[in-house]
Parts: C-alpha cells; structure tokens; sequence
C-alpha cells in the first residue's frame, strides 16, 4: 500500500470529471421534479444518450456532434414517457422504471457494433496563462469542455428557477397543478418541456461518460449514475447548487475509492467499489427527515377534467 | 379533438383485454423492430413464440418454461403485493442474489456431509437472506421516511459486489483450481435442488412459485391484511381511517417480497445453475417487475405472465441461435411490452370521446 502515490491534484481534477455526469443528469432531473413530474427513467436515459453521442461521435469523428445526438437521444427517449405519464396518464414510478428496462436493452442493441472501439477525443480547453497557475490550473482550468457546459447549465437553472417568470411557472405548476390550471397555465405543456429538458441533460450525462470518462462503450455502462442522480436530487433539496455540491461530494467518494484500488489498500476491492452505492443510502437516510422542500405535486396525475 | 372523460368505475373488460392488446402491439411493433434489424419478421415472433411450444425440439423446451418462469412468478408474487399498496420494492434483483448466496452458504457449510435437513435450512437462509436484503429499506423507511426505491435499487449495486467477493472469496471452490465460482451444488446430492420428476423442469422452486399464487389469492381476497393492502393502495385516506398501520404494511409487504426472491434465488442456484458466480444473477428480479404488471398484480395474472415471459426468455435464445437475432433484441422485446400495457391501460380507467365544440 503507497497512500503517497495518490497526488492530491490530480485527484481533485479527476473528482470533477467523475461528478460531471452525475451533476448534468441530477440538473435535469431536478427542473423535470420541479416541475411536478417523478422521472425514475434517468439510468435509461443516460445510457441511450451514452451510446447514441459514442455512436454518432465515433461516425463523424467529431464529439460535439455525438453531444448533440446524446442529448436529442435522451430526449426522444424521454418522449416515451411523456406518452406514457401526460397523454395515456400512467403511473410515473411505473413508467419511469419501463423508460429504464426499455434504455437499457435498447442501448445494448445499438451498441453492438461499436463494443471495443475507440471514440475521437474531445480535448481539453487550454487558455495561456490561467491553465499555466500550479495546481490551482489542473484543478480548474484544464479541463474539457463539457464540463463548464455542467457548471454554467447550473447557474442557467438556478438563474431560471429563481429570477425569472419562467421558472415562477414551472415552480407553481409543481407545487399546485391545480391552482395553476385555474390560472391559465398550461400544466401539461410545461411539463412536456420540463421532462423534455431533463431527457436531454440525463443524454448528456451518459454521452460524459462514453466519451470522456471512460472513454469507451461497453452495456450497462452507466452502473447505476442515473439512480444516485435521482438521490442527488433529494440530497440537494430541489436547489441546483447544492447538487453541484452533492456531485462533487459523489464524484470524490468514486475517484477515491478507485485510487485507493490502484494504491493496493488493505480493504477488498468490492467492499470499496460497493462503498458510493452505501453512502448514497446512508446520505438519503440522513436527510429524509426533512421533505418539505419537495415539490407539493411531484407524481401526482394531473387531468384537466375537474 | 379527443378528450378523456374519467370512468365512474374502472372498466372490467379492459382490465382483461389491455395485456392481451399490450402483447398483441408489442409482436407487431417487435415485428417490426426485428424487420429494421434484416429478420423476416413473422418467422422471428412465430420462432418467440410458436417454437417452445410446439417446435421439433418443444420436448426440450417445454421443462425450460417451468425453470424460467417460476423465479420469475415467486419474484412477482411478492411485488405485486407491495406495488398494491403503493410500495415499491425494485431491488428484488439483490433480495434474488443475497437469497442464492445465503442459501448455497448454509449448504455448502455442511460440505460433505450427507444429510435430509440440509435442503430444508438452506430454503431457510435463502428466505433469510432475501428477507433481511428487503428489510433494510423497509426499516429505514418506517424509521426515518427514507425512500425505497432509491435504498432498495442502490441494495442490487451491493449485493452484485457481495455476489463478486464470494465467488472469488469465502465461496470459492477450493478444488477449483482458483477459478472463481462455488463448488457446484448438483453434484452434492443433499444440497440439490434436482428436478422432482426427472425431465419435467419440474423443481421445487416450482412448486414454491404455485403455493406462492396459492398463498397470495388467498391473502387479498380473503384476509384482514389483504384487504388493508388493497385499501391502501385504493384509498389511502380511507386505509388510514379502517386503522390500518402503515409501518406494519410496509414491513411485511417488503419482508415478504425479499423472502420471496430470496427464494426464487435459492433454488436457482442449488437447481438449474449450481454454482455461486459473479455472472450468476441475469436480471429475473426488474424481468419481474415487467411480470407483476403484466399479471395487473393479480396472482393468477402473474402465473399467466410469468408464463408468457419465460416463453420469450427461450424464445428469444433459440432466435438467437437460429436467426441471429441479437440478445438484447428480446430486452426491447420485453421492455416494449410493459410500454404498452401502461399505455393502453388507460382505457381501463378512461373513455376516449370526441369532443363537441366546446362552450367556454
């Protein structure tokens, strides 16, 4: 065991590339809880979005454009659901677990030709000067794109959510779908949007993790991101900074955990990769005592027929 | 313009006519997902669907039904039940992996000595396994309000890791020439879980999943506590004013289905598969979830849908092999069922009008 081999620096610069996933799909899904709408189809959506940015990446050759087709897949994806749960009213639990089995299956068909393949990489933004400042340079300011698009689309939604007429919307319909229908809202409308913004973002997420984690396709590759972005939602009490705080806490414990694997510590190798799946139950376990920040209406059945 | 008009009462024809629609929409849009993948797609359904059954080789088939279906059935037994009542256990997958580690544990720990109480305890820790994997979440949410989906979902995660460190650790074969995997539990004769007439498929997981059927149509229509199930799910507020006691629910609605897929993994794997490996566990636990809805959580349901689903388990292999139809073509398969059935389950509890111009 050599605990000196872990470099701090590295460690916290790989701690951001490891919440960067968790933080888009946890984003995403909390503009869609917001709204009223329980989407428990985040793995399904990521793991869609995973293979169709790896396959349209590695197609063209260019990663922005697998990006792009992450996030239209996550959201064609998320379409289904809004089928299910805004026209044909089903259960949203119900729906939201169909939205995963169906991802899961369906990704591993599309990517069956693509197992073993290397995608083109995206590479990291360099600016002279600031990248250059030891250790505070590798930390923050070389990294690749996306993930300052995590970042700003954090501040985006918080912006939205708390200072414009927008977000005062998509907040009243999530509290009172009732009341905001008697107002003249569109409930089913801005929940299409919001559950449509969601799918995008958990596509993003799973493209993050095909493209520039790992980077490589293999089924199942999300392992299960999508279900802790769904805690992280909870662990951030619907606010948007504190899930970017929940994502970087999530992020250190994985990377950790792994470079304590690669350190050869005395504890097995499945008790440490079984350890960020715990403290997700454990940090759940903690904070539901307090529900009163969620969403009054969050997978309540609206129908306009009363 | 269409619009929805709510039905004073659900209607009763379309609560039994929406699975059969779900299946009949599900061949044709897998039809034609199978057309897209260059299949014919007629030969593709009637390969799913015709061959286990009534093909050169059914005789083969046909006991595979039983294997693949009774996890399936005794793990959507006890989901229905919670899912009635508005409690949603979808970690059975890891109640299924603790119940064959439990379960081939206590047998194994006998090794070799031969003896008729062996089987009965090892039942025993596989319910207990499964039990106790359920009862986490069911703990901390009658304790602390947490949710149990997330601890349920998150529990599948860790038992996989357990699952890992047995095969290569405290379950390994020692006479397995550090191979990961247990000692193969059909061929210790007092742990083996073997067929109960040889080539019927016939085991006693079977059997387990009938009684299961048995059990839980009589618990809802017959039983105080059934009726508090249905009541809860049905009518919460009502549920609470008929007294009913929430935590007691939610512990023995989870308990039970975790005892159940405990089971279902126990005779798993001292049965068809024998052996404690890290690719042991292939998804029976969230297949059954598609099962539990597809039965509509009724019992007699599910032994219908567990049915149905275990046909295209070896529908879907034998298409594999003869069509090269990818595996994961049969997920999609499975996945778009359940697409359908929450679908067209609107109808049941709504009527599709045409709308008259309406007076604002």
């Amino acid at each position: 065991m050599d605990l000196g081999e872990i470099n701090p620096v590295l460690l916290i610069a790989s701690l951001m590339v490891a919440a960067t996933p968790l933080l888009l799909a946890a984003i995403g899904e909390l503009v869609v809880e917001k709204a009223g709408v329980l989407n428990l189809g985040v793995e399904g959506m990521m793991i869609v979005g995973a293979i169709s940015g790896f396959a349209i990446s590695v197609e063209t050759g260019s990663p922005w454009l697998g990006f792009i087709a992450a996030a239209i897949g996550g959201a064609v994806l998320s379409l289904l659901f809004v089928l299910l749960t805004q026209f044909a009213l089903a259960n949203q639990v119900a729906s939201g677990l169909a939205l995963t089995l169906f991802g899961l299956g369906f990704s591993a068909l599309l990517g069956q030709g693509y197992v073993g393949v290397k995608p083109p990489s995206m590479g990291d933004i360099h600016i002279p000067l600031i990248s250059d400042i030891p250790v505070i340079g590798p930390i923050l300011f070389q990294h690749d794109p996306i993930l300052y698009v995590g970042i700003a689309l954090t501040a985006a939604v918080w912006v939205v959510l708390k200072y414009t007429r927008v977000g005062l919307i998509l907040r009243a319909v999530g509290e009172n779908h009732d009341a905001a229908h008697a107002l003249g809202y569109k409930v089913i409308k801005i929940r299409i949007l919001a559950i449509l913004f969601g799918g995008a973002c958990a596509g993003l997420g799973g493209a993050y993790i095909s493209l520039i984690r790992v980077p490589q396709w293999t089924e199942g590759m999300t392992a299960g991101v999508g279900w802790i972005a769904l805690a992280l939602v909870v662990f951030a009490s619907w606010k948007p900074w504190r899930a970017l705080l929940g994502a970087y806490l999530f992020g250190g414990i994985t990377v950790l955990q792994l470079n304590l694997q690669a350190a050869g510590v005395a504890i097995p190798v499945e008790y440490l990769a079984m350890s960020p799946y715990i403290i997700t139950i454990l940090v759940l376990v903690i904070l539901s005592a307090d529900k009163s920040s969620a969403p009054a209406s969050l997978g309540r059945i609206f129908h306009a027929s009363h | 313009m269409i619009v929805l008009e709510k039905r004073p009462q659900p209607s009763k024809a379309w609560s039994y006519a929406t699975p059969l629609v779900a299946v009949l929409a599900t061949m044709v849009f897998g039809g034609i997902l199978f057309a897209i993948l260059g299949k014919n797609p007629i030969e593709a359904i009637g390969t799913i669907f015709w061959e286990p059954l009534f093909g050169e080789f059914a005789f083969y088939y046909r006991p595979q039904l039983l294997v693949k279906g009774a996890p399936l059935v005794l793990i959507a037994i006890g989901l229905s039940l919670g899912f009635r009542a508005g409690i949603w256990n979808i970690g059975a997958e890891g109640q299924y992996i603790m119940g064959a580690i439990f379960g081939a544990g206590a047998g194994l720990a006998f090794y070799p000595l031969d003896a008729f109480y062996i089987f009965p305890i090892m039942v025993i820790a596989g319910a207990f396994g499964g039990w106790l994997w359920a009862s986490i979440p069911a703990f901390l949410k009658v304790r602390f309000g947490t949710n149990e989906i997330l601890v349920s979902l998150m529990l599948v995660y860790v038992a996989e890791q357990m699952l890992a460190s047995v095969s290569l650790g405290l379950l390994k074969n020692p006479e397995g020439f550090g191979f990961p995997g247990s000692r193969n539990l059909q061929s210790y004769e007092s742990a083996h879980n073997a067929e109960l007439i040889a080539g019927s498929g016939m085991h006693w997981g079977v059997v387990t999943a009938l009684i299961a059927v048995i059990f839980a149509y009589v618990l809802l229509n017959r039983h105080m506590l059934g009726f508090h199930i249905r009541l809860t799910g049905e009518a919460p507020r009502a549920a609470k004013f008929a007294g009913v006691n929430p935590a007691r629910l939610i512990l023995f609605c989870l308990g039970l289905s975790g005892a159940l897929a405990g089971l279902a993994g126990m005779f798993e794997v001292s049965g068809p598969s024998g052996v404690v490996s890290i690719d042991f566990n292939v998804g029976y636990g969230f297949t059954a979830i598609i099962v539990a809805f597809l039965g509509r959580l009724h019992p007699v349901g599910i032994l219908l849908a567990g049915g149905l689903m275990a046909l295209t388990y070896i529908g879907g292999e034998i298409a594999q092999s003869q069509l090269g139809l990818p595996a994961a073509a049969i997920q999609v398969f499975q996945g778009m069922l359940l697409f359908f059935l929450l679908a067209f389950d609107l109808l049941t509890n709504y009527r599709i009008r045409a709308a008259h111009s309406e007076v604002a």
